[in-house]
């Protein structure tokens, strides 16, 4: 039976699992919209107010779940306003299929009305792209789509369907696509580098483990905590890989990079082996390469072979999906406990607790409340079990310090693009994945804005996100910068901000604002109490900075602590 | 480590867009292309792309990376210019009446072990491959006599060590 290429796009989504996709209509896409409207109740669609916050709601809803996200837009100026979500995606390898509208075939090339060259555009941060325009393609196509995005490294693709192919009739049949024969996503695992990196890592006297967000896409916490409890190896984490291990076990010793912890970005200088699990060396990672863990073998576990070698030069390195890696390597691995190599660690926490976090904990000489605090505030009505969806800049650094996380999958971040305006839209996407989890935006006043409009998204569907905007009316981390870097020169970072409980009570979303410490704790109680949506803004201090930083450019060792 | 020159062999499926994606890769990190040619390869629906360019072996191994990552590529080498066996082309036209007032252009066609692919009533065209350097000699030859017009090839080449890419596409069928 003949059916539209618009419904076999419904049918594929369908195929592939999906009952939830975010977007915005428009011209080139109506087809998609008009099918989407007859599937109403299988394939459930949530409008968006703006086409990027669909994006960034697909990727909040990818790493709550480990799913596919999928965004849909029209062409042109719907298709670009994907572009910073896609990117954002592609550099965080997080799973994603977005579905363009594009003019039709006869067209192209024309500068048509809302014509714009997405496939050219969005070519450098997609893990793939393709643009249909023949119905018949539309199977073969999606399926590859999905096949590709979560795959291996996952990453965003975009598939652009010209106006014909979606109104266009087909012979319509679904295979899952299970193999391209140019695109290996899981490497074989040698085991006999598995077995140079057991004992690399038996004999290590002083070794460490870094782990990234590779653990969290391969389901491997759980062989990763085995590895780390019967090595005794101290494990530290990169910002995407928060979350991977319980914050309260004994064995984790913090973040690394440039607002990580004090211990184990020093220790990475002192370490035997450096052990990296499914990460990759980022430069807010490493510092200064050049002086990065110099008297260290390094062991890379990864599955990307691009990322073997392109930063750090490794000793060993194991080229495979993480879990099927780490099941092969634990029983090779010693029991040890590392005591001695574990207490620097303490001693070096000390010293932080000390010189940053009592006091940012609990700030002293009538400081105002501080974004460390508020965080803490939260753990404690949220006993770790939240998800924290957090912006860019400091308070996304203070959320990461100190937030504390019972499961996986509950730290989302734009880490690697660093995209103000990315909570807003992705803790929605996070609630929708996960109804049965908490979700918390911790956003600042700057990247708010970037993304507001979505108020209005979770006005629709009543979806009930608890939003905090810690606001210094400044944009606190480019400040914080002016500050230590620009001799105090601020340059356009100080915010005069609207009413922002008034901006949320007009979109119908509970409100309330917090200036007084004594105020904190009963108002993010009630918050976390509400069964609705609910906006908390909290005025902190205008003027706190993060640290501990090792400023751009510097070692590691270097880390300031003030 | 010190800039070279290396050549890059692409093998991959023959896709719109795979140019854009790759020749992007060359563009993030700033590198120009010295010369690309794409064409047919040995394997049937596989295309190879031949691209040169100058910099350091660091560079040319990430970028390698980076281009095998892309889905339709199949698999990518690197080599520098000992390893290969490479070739450009050119062609020359030039004013026909040259062919006969001038003897001297016969020696230098003769001598450069070039071809002369056509001759008309107004102009003639010379065909010459070989290295760089013997093209780049030809041309300053020729340039006194005038050149109406003048255009060379990118670089292609095959390797001296064998390129693993048809075994890897039969394991590829066979599982």
């Amino acid at each position: 039976m003949k059916i539209s290429g618009a419904e076999a796009v419904i049918r594929c989504l369908l195929a592939e699992g999906v009952d939830l996709v975010y977007g915005y209509p428009g011209g080139a896409i109506m087809p998609v919209y008009d099918e989407l409207y007859k599937f109403q109740d299988q394939l459930h669609h949530v409008l968006v107010r703006h086409e990027q916050g669909a994006a960034h709601a697909a990727q909040g809803f990818a790493r709550a779940t480990g799913k596919v996200g999928v965004a849909i837009a029209t062409s042109g100026p719907g298709a670009t306003n994907l572009v910073t979500g896609i990117a954002d995606a592609q550099i965080d390898s997080t799973p994603m299929v977005c579905i363009t509208g594009q003019v039709g075939k006869h067209l192209l090339g024309s500068d048509a009305f809302q014509e714009t060259d997405i496939i050219g555009i969005s070519t450098p941060v997609t893990k793939w792209n393709y643009q249909i325009t023949e119905a018949d393609e539309i199977p073969e196509i999606m399926a590859k789509a999905f096949y590709i995005a979560r795959s291996g490294r996952p990453g965003p693709v975009l598939v652009d369907i010209t106006k014909n192919a979606q109104f266009d009739t087909l012979d319509f049949s679904y295979k899952k696509c299970t193999d391209i024969r140019s695109y290996h996503p899981k490497p074989v695992l040698k085991i006999e580098k598995v077995a140079a990196a057991a004992e690399i890592i038996n004999k290590a006297k002083k070794p460490m483990i870094i782990f990234g967000q590779g653990i969290i896409l391969s389901k491997a916490e759980e062989e990763l905590k085995a590895l780390i409890e019967k090595s005794g190896i101290p494990a530290a984490w990169t910002i995407l890989g928060l979350s991977a291990l319980p914050t309260e076990h004994e064995l984790n010793v913090g973040m690394v990079g440039m607002h990580g912890n004090y211990g184990p970005n020093v220790l990475t200088n002192e370490c035997d082996v450096l052990i990296a699990l499914g990460m990759r060396f980022d430069d807010r990672v490493t510092g200064n390469l050049a002086t990065y863990a110099k008297q260290a073998k390094v062991v890379h576990f990864e599955i990307d072979p691009a990322e073997i070698d392109k930063n750090v030069k490794t000793e060993v390195a194991v080229l495979a999906d993480l879990k099927e890696a780490l099941t092969a390597l634990l029983p090779l691995i010693e029991k040890n406990s590392h005591e001695e190599w574990h207490n620097e660690f303490k001693k070096k926490y000390e010293i932080e607790l000390d010189a940053v976090i009592n006091e940012e904990l609990a700030p002293t000489n009538g400081k105002g409340i501080s974004m460390g605090e508020t965080i803490e505030m939260i753990n404690k009505h949220s006993k770790g079990d939240a998800i924290m969806v957090s912006d860019v800049g400091q308070h996304q650094m203070f959320a990461c310090r100190y937030a504390k996380f019972n499961q996986t999958k509950s730290n989302v971040t734009s880490g690697g693009l660093g995209t103000m305006g990315f909570a807003l839209p992705a803790a929605i996407g996070a609630k929708m994945g996960r109804p049965d989890r908490e979700v918390v935006a911790i956003i600042g006043d700057g990247g708010f804005q970037m993304n507001i409009q979505e108020l209005g998204t979770i006005h629709q569907t009543k979806v009930p996100v608890k939003i905090v905007v810690l606001n210094n009316e400044f944009l606190g981390m480019v400040r914080q910068w002016q500050e230590l870097f620009f001799d105090y020169r601020y340059a356009s970072t100080v915010m005069t901000n609207p009413n922002f409980c008034a901006i949320a009570e007009g979109y119908y979303i509970k409100a309330r604002k917090v200036t007084k410490r004594e105020e904190l704790d009963e108002a993010i109680a009630e918050m976390m109490a509400s069964k609705d949506s609910y906006f908390l803004e909290v005025m902190v201090e205008k003027e706190n900075n993060v640290f501990p930083m090792i400023p751009t450019g510097a070692s590691v060792s270097d880390i300031r602590l003030s | 480590m010190e800039n070279k020159t290396f050549t890059i062999s692409v093998y991959s499926e023959n896709n719109v867009g795979l140019l854009n994606r790759i020749s992007g890769i060359f563009l993030k990190r700033h590198i120009n292309i010295l010369s690309l040619n794409v064409s047919e390869s040995e394997i049937e629906n596989v295309s190879r792309f031949v691209i040169v360019v100058d910099t350091t072996e660091k560079w040319v191994q990430n970028i390698v990376g980076q281009i095998e990552k892309q889905i339709e590529v199949i698999k990518a080498f690197y080599h520098v210019d000992e390893e290969t066996i490479f070739l450009e082309s050119a062609l020359f036209k030039i004013n026909s009446s040259l062919l006969f007032d001038e003897r001297q252009i016969q020696n230098i066609i003769k001598e450069s072990h070039s071809e002369i692919v056509t001759v008309s009533r107004d102009f003639f065209v010379i065909s010459k491959s070989g290295r760089r350097s013997e093209i780049e000699e030809l041309h300053s030859k020729l340039k006194p006599f005038g050149i109406m017009q003048f255009v060379r090839s990118g670089r292609i080449s095959v390797s001296k060590e064998k390129m693993e890419v048809t075994s890897l596409l039969l394991e590829e069928l066979k599982s």
